[in-house]
């Protein structure tokens, strides 16, 4: 059993999704590289712009990633999604290379305040990704908002049913 | 045209409707009586029994009668909704990680050619 458990944590590099509390999310994943490298990925816009929207997830594409990682520094990303822009913006409010970066969520008005941090695992990299929300309202439409489809994409199925009518 | 199966129908007709989204919002963060849904949502006792009658179809909403009151709670479709959410969120980042594991690849390898040739 102990031997399963360790082998487990060991082989460990899937991604793993928690409803934390009523106003958090995170998402965990061990990388097979040290913090300092992985680090580099998410704070040098040219090589975050490689990964951060991967083309398997289909029908968006990041048309433009500007992004200065300090403390007090901007980001801006830009989506296109079938012919539509989007845009995602904030503000890094603490910056320490190798150890964590947060930043704002300003497109919205009840956006969530996002952590990432790096920590050093026998030469791998544990990161933690960190949504924490202004409200359990918000995080609930967060998740209402989306998957769970019940605005938008129902507003787009009433109106291909009301159509076919 | 394209063609749905009638379940489907079923609930996305259910959820055509404005109220009845606000009910299984409202049934997501907590159970509630008919009565409490009516006043709520400023309807006639009548009018909420039909929402729900709809929902109750569709299986996004249970109800069950205790007493003299019938309380209503999100329904087996209504509840998978935050799951798949987080499954979706999941599987989002999941495809990032992986695209993210190949550059790290690249990364090191980068790294070694530069100290070999060093």
């Amino acid at each position: 059993m102990d031997q399963q458990a360790n082998s487990g944590a060991v082989a460990h590099n899937r991604t793993a999704v928690e409803r934390k509390s009523e106003r958090e999310l995170v998402v965990t994943r061990i990388f097979d590289a040290p913090p300092s490298m992985v680090f580099r990925a998410w704070s040098e816009a040219e090589l975050f712009r490689r990964w951060w929207m991967p083309r398997s997830v289909a029908g968006v594409s990041l048309l433009s990633c500007d992004m200065d990682v300090r403390t007090g520094g901007k980001y801006r990303l830009e989506f296109g999604m079938g012919g539509d822009t989007m845009a995602f913006y904030g503000k890094y409010l603490d910056v320490v290379p190798n150890e964590r970066i947060v930043w704002t969520n300003d497109e919205g008005e009840e956006g969530a305040v996002t952590t990432v941090t790096f920590e050093a695992r026998d030469g791998k990299t544990l990161l933690t990704f960190h949504e924490l929300y202004p409200s359990k309202e918000a995080l609930d439409e967060a998740m209402t908002g989306s998957a769970a489809g019940l605005p938008e994409q129902l507003d787009q199925l009433e109106e291909m049913l009301s159509n076919r009518e | 045209m394209v063609q749905y199966s009638a379940s489907l129908d079923l609930s996305f007709a259910a959820l055509s409707d404005a109220t009845r989204r606000g009910i299984i919002d409202h049934l997501a963060r907590a159970d509630a009586s008919i009565t409490s849904l009516a006043q709520k949502f400023q309807m006639t006792l009548t009018g909420m029994k039909k929402h729900i009658a709809v929902l109750e179809r569709a299986g996004l909403v249970i109800s069950e009668k205790v007493g003299r009151v019938r309380t209503c709670k999100l329904g087996p479709s209504g509840l998978e909704a935050e799951a798949k959410w987080i499954e979706a969120h999941r599987r989002l980042f999941d495809a990032r990680f992986d695209a993210l594991d190949e550059l790290i690849l690249e990364m090191k390898q980068e790294e070694e050619d530069g100290s070999a040739s060093e």
